[in-house]
């Protein structure tokens, strides 16, 4: 999720000179082929849209939290934030913070109340006690939005991991992985549906943790466990201790420290607004097992971002900065390198084909997100009106799951080295401006209407969007996607510190302008239910 | 299915009159009086460090510990008390809001059925 580290990412265009290809490719069929075992298993039991959608409400608070560390943590943040530190030290632990803490507004705010008034998706609980129609419709364009930015940044990623990890390095060739990546994405979320992206997650968080984990005691027993001799040895290999010491990457300007200052902003508030995120609390049968969900996702994820500190100096110190920045994938090849050095060629393939796993597991939870949104909130609930089957809608976005997976293989070839890495963030920064201030005051702010609702939700997500296209990140340098032009009027490549606060002012301004008064009995229950739990969704019994 | 989350349930509570009842008052007083001001320590307490790293590198880059700097205790720090909100936020749900919300979701249930 590292902006900088992604571009380098995508731009790699050698293949590695360590390990073997086909041992990573090996281990890679290994999982594909147990996860498509257990997919099959657990599709048998898809019959209603609870199921497809929810998991028939099933899985305990500990699968469900295993299974949001599996989707919330991308290969970008296991490659991104190792080789961030390796070569930025300090400023590369900040980005973890960020992800962490974030989820205490889930925890605290969001989880519980959202998993007892909603039924499916975001837009059900925003929609809970305004009018129906435009607050479903902003709330599925915002969704589609994230969803579709996130899921570009990760198939274009998977371009570029293949030709750091297999070796794979021309065109056709990564075309042809991310083709295979796509249709195999398509293949798991259409038999699987909700229940089987969950396991695929599973499986994918476990794989990943442990392979951390393990990563995490080989290189604290080099430097005889002690923290401090591996950060010596850290700025040894560097030659300064800087690493040690923020700044590297954030402190060169003013304009790069406020631009951090907009990163924290997106990262902290973000999380709690991201809508594969959010659908994850209804895969549970009650609000106490969402809050254990979350409580379980903090320990892993918290977990997993102490081990990157660990490795990232670890890869500092065994490897050494030139060394990673020369290696095809550039900061992205430290933990692949740093497996390497530890493990040989099998612990580099494993962790290898982990790093594919996540993308897979990602990008699948990302399309059943998108396409629930699709099916229950746009169609059956505005083009239909409300007057469609629940087969119907079932077919609609099973179709949508074919839609966004073709999408995704052709923006996936289509974003081969381009330069897509502003899209993570740019994801976290709408789901801050456009989700969240509507997801608090729908379920806190008692005036709140519709006016401020679809104020809040548009005027966030556009001038996120329009921030970045007027950003240094489209123009004006020549690491923009469009080297040649400059139109960057913006100065900031994160949007999050004008459009977060401006998208909370919108939903106030749109509340009390409004003449139309909400539904108090609407209102009432809402209140009511978000916090008893009475009329909450029950799991399905099969 | 019904498309609208709230049409198949609720046709015999009084939600208003509920809302107002003194139990969920005091529920919804619980609640808040927890999970906002925790809210606001943990933002302002991640800003400050958030700050901090940006802005104050020389604080940051005191040694405490060997080479174990202010920055890295200081970020370690903000891990410790996510654990321990989370930690805390749990045990109170558990003690204070689950038996009062279990009380309310059972009557309201019984009330429900009766009808």
């Amino acid at each position: 999720m590292n902006v900088n580290t992604l571009t380098i990412l995508a731009a790699a265009q050698e293949s590695t000179k360590v390990g073997n290809p086909w041992v990573n490719i090996g281990i890679f069929g290994i999982f594909v082929a147990i996860t498509l075992i257990v997919v099959l298993k657990a599709s048998s039991n898809n019959k209603t849209a609870a199921d497809y959608y929810a998991g028939g409400r099933s899985f305990t608070g500990t699968q469900n939290g295993t299974a949001i560390a599996g989707d919330y943590l991308s290969a970008a943040s296991f490659l991104g934030i190792v080789g961030a530190i390796a070569i930025n030290g300090y400023d590369g632990f900040l980005y973890s913070i960020g992800f962490l803490v974030a989820w205490l507004v889930a925890l605290l705010l969001v989880a519980e109340l959202l998993r007892n008034t909603g039924k499916f998706t975001m837009a059900d609980v925003l929609s809970f006690r305004l009018k129906q129609r435009p607050v479903r419709i902003a709330a599925a364009i915002s969704t589609l939005a994230v969803c579709v930015f996130y899921l570009l940044a990760q198939m274009a990623g998977a371009g570029a991991l293949v030709s750091l990890l297999l070796g794979i390095d021309d065109r056709l060739g990564q075309s042809l992985v991310i083709v295979v990546v796509g249709a195999l994405m398509i293949v798991y979320v259409l038999i699987g549906g909700m229940k089987g992206t969950t396991w695929v997650q599973i499986i994918k968080a476990c794989l990943l943790i442990a392979g951390a984990f393990i990563m995490t005691i080989m290189v604290l027993a080099q430097f005889g466990f002690n923290f401090s001799s591996l950060l010596g040895a850290a700025v040894e290999s560097a030659g300064t201790t800087d690493i040690l010491n923020p700044g590297m990457q954030y402190g060169k300007s003013d304009t790069s420290r406020l631009d951090f200052i907009s990163l924290a902003l997106a990262l902290v508030l973000g999380t709690a607004g991201l809508p594969h995120v959010l659908m994850r609390f209804y895969t549970v049968p009650t609000a106490k097992e969402a809050r254990k969900s979350v409580v379980w996702a903090i320990w892993l994820i918290g977990a997993f971002y102490l081990f990157t500190l660990v490795l990232g100096y670890g890869a500092g110190a065994l490897i050494g900065a030139d060394k990673i920045k020369a290696a095809p994938g550039g900061v992205n090849s430290a933990a692949p390198l740093l497996a390497f050095e530890l493990g040989g060629p099998l612990l580099l393939g494993l962790i290898s084909a982990v790093a594919f796993a996540t993308i897979l597991a990602v990008v699948a939870g990302l399309t059943i997100t998108a396409a629930a949104s699709f099916a229950h909130d746009v169609y059956a609930s505005v083009i239909a009106k409300g007057k469609s089957s629940p087969e119907k809608e079932m077919k609609v976005a099973r179709r949508t799951v074919i839609v966004i997976g073709v999408f995704a293989i052709l923006g996936g070839i289509g974003a081969q080295g381009q330069n897509v890495a502003f899209l993570v963030a740019l994801a976290f920064a709408v789901a801050a401006s456009a989700n969240l201030p509507t997801i608090l005051y729908s379920l806190f702010w008692k005036k709140f209407t519709t006016q401020g609702a679809v104020w809040s939700m548009v005027g966030g997500l556009s001038s996120a969007i329009l921030l970045i296209v007027f950003s240094p990140v489209m123009s004006g340098l020549p690491t923009s996607m469009i080297p040649g032009a400059d139109f960057a009027i913006f100065p900031l490549a994160n949007p999050g510190i004008v459009s977060i606060p401006l998208a909370f002012f919108l939903g106030w301004l749109g509340s009390v302008l409004d003449k139309n008064v909400e539904d108090p009995i609407k209102s009432a229950e809402m209140e009511v239910r978000s916090l008893t739990g009475v009329g909450a969704e029950k799991a399905v019994d099969h | 299915m019904s498309t609208t989350p709230e049409s198949d349930i609720g046709t015999g509570i009084d939600f208003i009159k509920e809302q107002n009842s003194e139990e969920f008052v005091e529920l919804r007083k619980t609640h808040r009086s927890f999970v906002f001001p925790m809210a606001v320590f943990f933002l302002l307490w991640y800003f400050a460090y958030v700050l901090l790293a940006d802005y104050a590198h020389e604080f940051m880059s005191i040694k405490v510990w060997g080479n174990f700097t202010m920055g890295l205790l200081l970020g370690l720090l903000q891990f410790v008390s996510t654990f321990a909100i989370t930690a805390a936020y749990v045990s109170f749900s558990n003690r204070k809001l689950d038996p009062k919300a279990t009380a309310i979701r059972k009557r309201l249930e019984a009330q429900e059925a009766g009808e």
